[in-house]
């Protein structure tokens, strides 16, 4: 069991922990959609959703996984119910927003693969937390998602306009960017970082 | 199957993974554990061989099974299959080493999640037969290992003074302790990447340069 309380858990999951920037979780889409804002907030929106529906079920799963002694069948059992929340949240897109289905592209069936979605769904059991705490961690790590994937697709904006050297021109400078943003997140570790 | 495959194995079916579509450098997957575990080299080795095994086991039994597999749901079926061999990965760290499994963390579990072993087992073991589709494996697990080696070898030496636990600098050297927390893992591998990327264009200047001259 564990006693930490909600805010911290949602504070550390956003800033001192970002899931992207101190973890290392979901840099997939990190990189590959934050080119533009306005695919980059829908991107982040759709994984924050995939991480609530994952987390309340890993959070099912997982009492009857120990109730039966197979936790062996963990690794299994949530990314397949990860990948079915990745399908539902597809379905429902192309359906009433085919433009923004289009925009996402291959990175929306990649969110199964955001490392970001099966990492919070683990951390939660590491960390023992009750149905609550789950709940309010996958909002902030979603939270957290969001916040790094505006600012990185910001900052890329304003990127677009800058004279680079040719050799700086693609993943380098967004690395490079990335760097600076994580170290300025740092700064947060006093809220209850490692 | 429809289409003619080739089915020769050459050394370009072994090496592409290694250098010119390497997994990291040139294709960007598969990021995150190449971020994350590679503050120390060990750390970055463990978990090459760790993906290079699962690769290589996924590919192969993706590959023997592609013609069984429905089209419509190959994606959940490979991930199974990851699942698997990711779980028996988790279970021997944690029977060889303790300290690796705690090192390494929820890495390890992670590394179902590499979208560098979907997509080779999209595009590749699903279309080619088994020993083609190891040999393959084999490359471009090297060549993953290859990546974290030489992100874990520049941060652990920069950010520890070390290199595979031995001190090289002495007890003076004052560690460059940003290199091994998280903004070191982006600043290296950017700045390996900026390598690459001008050791490239010298070439093409070079090779654009002799052209010219011929003329």
């Amino acid at each position: 069991m564990n006693y930490e309380s909600l805010s911290f858990i949602f504070l550390n999951a956003v800033l001192a922990n970002n899931f992207v920037l101190a973890l290392f979780l979901g840099l997939c889409p990190f990189l590959g959609v934050s080119g533009k804002l306005n695919t980059a907030v829908p991107m982040g929106l759709a994984t924050m959703f995939v991480m609530l529906v994952s987390s309340v079920c890993a959070y099912g799963i997982n009492i009857v996984l120990v109730g039966l002694d197979i936790e062996f069948l963990r690794l299994i059992a949530y990314i397949v119910v990860i990948a079915s929340a990745v399908q539902l949240v597809e379905m429902t897109l192309k359906k009433f927003s085919p433009g923004l289905f289009r925009a996402l592209g291959i990175f929306l069936p990649l969110i199964t693969t955001n490392c970001a979605i099966l990492g919070l769904a683990l951390f939660q059991t590491f960390k023992e937390y009750d149905f609550l705490q789950s709940l309010v961690y996958a909002l902030g790590a979603g939270t957290g998602f969001i916040l790094a994937i505006m600012l990185m697709a910001g900052l890329r904006e304003k990127l677009e306009l800058s004279n680079l050297p040719s050799v700086t021109q693609g993943a380098a400078v967004s690395l490079m960017l990335g760097g600076l943003l994580s170290l300025s997140f740092m700064g947060f570790a006093g809220l209850g970082g490692q | 199957m429809a289409r003619k495959q080739n089915n020769t194995i050459t050394w370009d079916t072994f090496s592409e993974g290694l250098w010119r579509e390497n997994p990291v450098f040139a294709m960007l997957l598969g990021m995150c554990p190449v971020l994350a575990v590679t503050n120390s080299a060990i750390n970055a080795l463990a978990m090459g061989i760790a993906t290079t095994f699962v690769l290589l086991a996924s590919g192969i039994l993706i590959s023997l099974l592609r013609r069984q597999i429905p089209k419509q749901v190959r994606i959940a079926t490979y991930i199974v299959i990851i699942a698997t061999f990711v779980t028996i990965v988790d279970y021997a760290i944690q029977a060889i080493s303790l300290d690796l499994y705690n090192a390494l963390g929820a890495f390890i579990q992670l590394i179902v999640v590499n979208c560098m072993i979907l997509g080779r087992a999209e595009a590749y073991a699903s279309k080619n037969r088994p020993l083609k589709a190891f040999v393959n494996a084999l490359g471009m697990g090297a060549g993953f290992t290859f990546a974290l080696l030489c992100l874990g070898v520049v941060r652990e030496v920069l950010g520890a003074g070390k290199l595979f636990g031995v001190d090289l600098f002495g007890p003076q050297f004052e560690p460059w302790v940003v290199m091994v927390l998280p903004a070191g893992g982006f600043i290296v591998l950017g700045a390996w990447l900026l390598l690459f990327e001008w050791f490239k264009q010298r070439k093409a200047q070079s090779e654009s340069d002799a052209v010219v001259e011929v003329r």
